[in-house]
């Protein structure tokens, strides 16, 4: 453990530097003010940015003209409800609901898991698709493990279904692919975003090269940023600057984790389990090739395809009040922010959630309740 | 009744209201206290919602405090429940400038079937603790509970002391230094380890001790000199300095940098998704300080061997009032108190 805290104080140092963080800050004022009008607005589409942003107080460093808008990239918070609403289903019918803690709170049509779990039903935390399977070797019971987030975890997952999981064991697959709600955001009428930080995880397995074809067809620049402040910094600069230039092209800003093939064996996997279908993203829009579904070929493992899942039933009811007053939809899309929202903070906590964003660690909503958005300080 | 008392009275008591932070402070106000807030005390009474009560006596005030102390588990590492009793009502007095107690009272509560060693065992540890802090205990009432009406041992105790001068915790003034007086996280940390059953290999201890000599030091060095006071337990840092805010009015501005936080405690909240400064600490204070006696109060408290580690962390300003702006040295933010009792993140 020792050793391990004096590499991670080296780590400390160089990606945490103050001095190093506040001419980062100059560059970008300087870059953002040759660009000569404002504001300028680039979208981020991760959770961990937004966590680091948040954490370390960059916000308050970020030159006023620049508007760093945290778009759909809490996988968590995308879940669309009749998601929920068949992982709910399955979990009142006597199956065990194996999941990642943050999607125990996510409100479906009527309730969440974690109400499901009150009322009796089985539901367990698991940290990994590793852990559901081995879940799974320890009992007789069906065991559907309920598959959230991007190509980071979808990778995770394809690897357990590849790796001859029990036979009790099935996958209902939520996990969603971000290239494709880039392209709906560009086209968004009236989108503001000149410019995107790509999520340095998720391109270490897809690689920077992915973005090209975005690049092309949109003419906006893409850079990839890991998640140190630093990072952050440096990444934002990169692309104020493509901005000021007029240059939109790809900029691999985390070449320490990121290459531009990816990594390919993860891919295939990947392509090999999972195909992409279009699908509703929660409070964002219908976006096509936007969910991961599992092959044909891997039916057995697929728990839409095993169990007969009615949610209709869910559905007799119309959903509070509450649940349509929430904005969690706008807040993804970078339209609003959470402090706009009449329920953020009020009827809307992290114990008590209305919406998504509020539910998951990387939620916009929660992230600001627990560091107090960017107030003026 | 109106149908918003209705809803209230059939609400549930939650954990959360007993994590130290605005929800415990609101259901105090609105239940517990209520009816006795009015009160005319001369000295400091309930509505002040200071860590004890100041009765004037002469030309001296009488301190009077009260604790009730669970822990799970009883045993940890740096500590027990009773070493936190003593502790947590011997600080909760110097707290508020009263570092001579005159005594204890010391109520138990046991479980039908807790086990006579570890009572041996809890009681050999007040006494050590008592030592420590040059107190004894003057009376005490035990009982014992059926199994399952409660979980294993509370105890309950009461301090009393005289004191010259009362610190309160609202005495901030803009310019005041904030004096932190060692590293933070160190008791939460430890006890979620443990709770948890976390596999973290590294030495995690608690810090639970009775630092009334320290604040004996911090006190005599520059009389006048320390404007309030208060000790960062339950809700951390982050709850203390929003109280100590609010009720003096003014804002407060946190240097993260100068923040003593030991590397296990960093490591292990960074893993489990933690923020440092909402966890308990059991053996530190926060204290207000005047700008110009700053440099003789914090050698006074470096020179006790519980304040070795001790940082000027923050300073007060007129404006942002209640609020409590972190300056993490890369940028800054708000600090925002825990809703609840912090939890290890699962995803």
């Amino acid at each position: 453990m020792a050793e391990v805290l004096a590499t991670e104080g080296a780590k400390e140092l160089r990606f945490r530097d103050p001095a190093q963080a506040r001419a980062l800050s100059a560059a970008l004022g300087r870059v953002v003010a040759e660009i000569g009008r404002a504001p300028v607005s680039v979208m981020h589409v991760c959770g961990s940015h937004e966590q680091s942003i948040a954490k370390f107080g960059l916000r308050a460093i970020l030159p006023r003209d620049l508007n760093v808008i945290m778009g759909p990239g809490c996988p968590v918070c995308v879940t669309d409800i009749p998601e929920v609403d068949e992982a709910v289903v399955l979990a009142q019918d006597g199956v065990r609901i194996a999941t990642y803690g943050d999607m125990l709170k996510v409100p479906g049509s009527m309730k969440s898991l974690a109400d499901a779990q009150t009322e009796g039903a089985k539901v367990d935390v698991v940290y990994s698709a590793a852990q559901a399977a081995d879940l799974a070797r320890d009992t007789t019971e069906e065991i559907v493990f309920f598959a959230s987030g991007f190509e980071t975890t979808a990778v995770a997952t394809a690897a357990v279904v590849l790796g001859d999981p029990p036979p009790n064991f099935s996958v209902l697959s939520a996990h969603k692919y971000i290239p494709p709600v880039m392209e709906i955001v560009a086209e968004m009428p009236g989108t503001k975003v000149e410019g995107f930080l790509a999520a340095g995880h998720a391109a270490t397995i897809t690689g920077s090269a992915i973005f090209e074809r975005f690049v092309e067809r949109h003419q906006i620049p893409v850079v990839v940023a890991g998640f140190e402040p630093l990072d952050i910094l440096g990444g934002l600069v990169k692309l104020v600057e493509l901005v000021r230039d007029r240059s939109p092209r790809v900029e691999n800003m985390y070449p320490r984790c990121v290459t531009a093939e990816g990594n390919r064996n993860a891919q295939a996997q990947m392509w090999k389990v999972f195909r992409t279908v279009g699908g509703q993203w929660r409070g964002i829009a219908h976006v096509p090739n936007g969910n991961l579904r599992l092959r044909d070929e891997f039916a057995h493992v697929d728990a839409r395809k095993r169990h007969h899942i009615d949610v209709r039933r869910l559905w007799s009811r119309s959903p509070s009040t509450l649940t349509q007053v929430c904005i969690c939809g706008n807040i993804m899309a970078g339209i609003a922010s959470p402090q706009e929202c009449p329920l953020f903070g009020k009827e809307c906590i992290p114990e008590t959630p209305v919406g998504a964003c509020m539910v998951s660690s990387e939620g916009t909503c929660k992230i600001w309740h627990q560091y107090g958005g960017h107030p003026d300080l | 009744m109106t149908a918003t008392t209705t809803q209230r009275s059939e609400a549930l008591i939650t954990l959360r209201h007993g994590a130290g932070g605005r929800a415990m402070r609101q259901l105090i106000g609105e239940t517990l206290a209520a009816g006795y807030l009015e009160t005319k005390v001369d000295g400091i009474g309930l509505a002040a919602m200071d860590d004890g009560a100041a009765l004037r006596i002469g030309d001296r005030w009488l301190v009077v405090t009260t604790d009730s102390h669970v822990v799970h588990p009883i045993f940890f590492p740096g500590g027990d429940i009773g070493r936190l009793a003593v502790a947590g009502t011997v600080n909760d007095l110097a707290m508020m400038g009263a570092t001579a107690p005159l005594g204890l009272t010391c109520a138990v509560i046991i479980e039908e079937g807790f086990r006579r060693g570890d009572l041996e065992r809890i009681q050999r540890s007040m006494q050590e603790t008592c030592r420590e802090a040059g107190v004894t205990i003057l009376t005490g009432d035990t009982k014992v509970m059926g199994r399952g009406e409660l979980d294993g041992i509370v105890i309950n105790t009461t301090g009393v002391a005289l004191t010259d001068a009362i610190v309160p915790d609202a005495g901030l003034r803009a310019g005041d230094r904030l004096l932190l007086t060692g590293s933070i996280g160190d008791h939460g940390m430890a006890l979620m380890v443990k709770r948890h059953g976390l596999a973290i290999e590294a030495e995690l201890r608690s810090d639970v001790a009775p630092i009334n000599g320290l604040i004996q030091a911090a006190l005599a060095a520059v009389p006048g000199a320390v404007t309030a006071m208060k000790d960062p337990t339950r809700g951390g840092v982050a709850s203390a300095l929003h109280e100590m805010a609010e009720k003096s009015e003014i804002g407060i501005v946190l240097h993260e940098p100068r923040v003593p936080v030991s590397p296990v405690v960093r490591a292990a909240a960074e893993m489990l998704g933690l923020d440092p400064f909402q966890i308990a600490n059991e053996g530190k204070a926060l204290l207000g300080v005047r700008p110009e006696a700053v440099d003789a109060v914090l050698a006074a408290v470096r020179a006790h061997p519980l304040g070795a580690a001790a940082e000027i962390v923050g300073e007060c300003i007129a404006d942002h009032v209640g609020r409590v702006i972190l300056d993490t040295g890369l940028g800054r933010r708000l600090l925002v108190e825990a809703e609840g009792e912090p939890l290890p993140r699962i995803c």
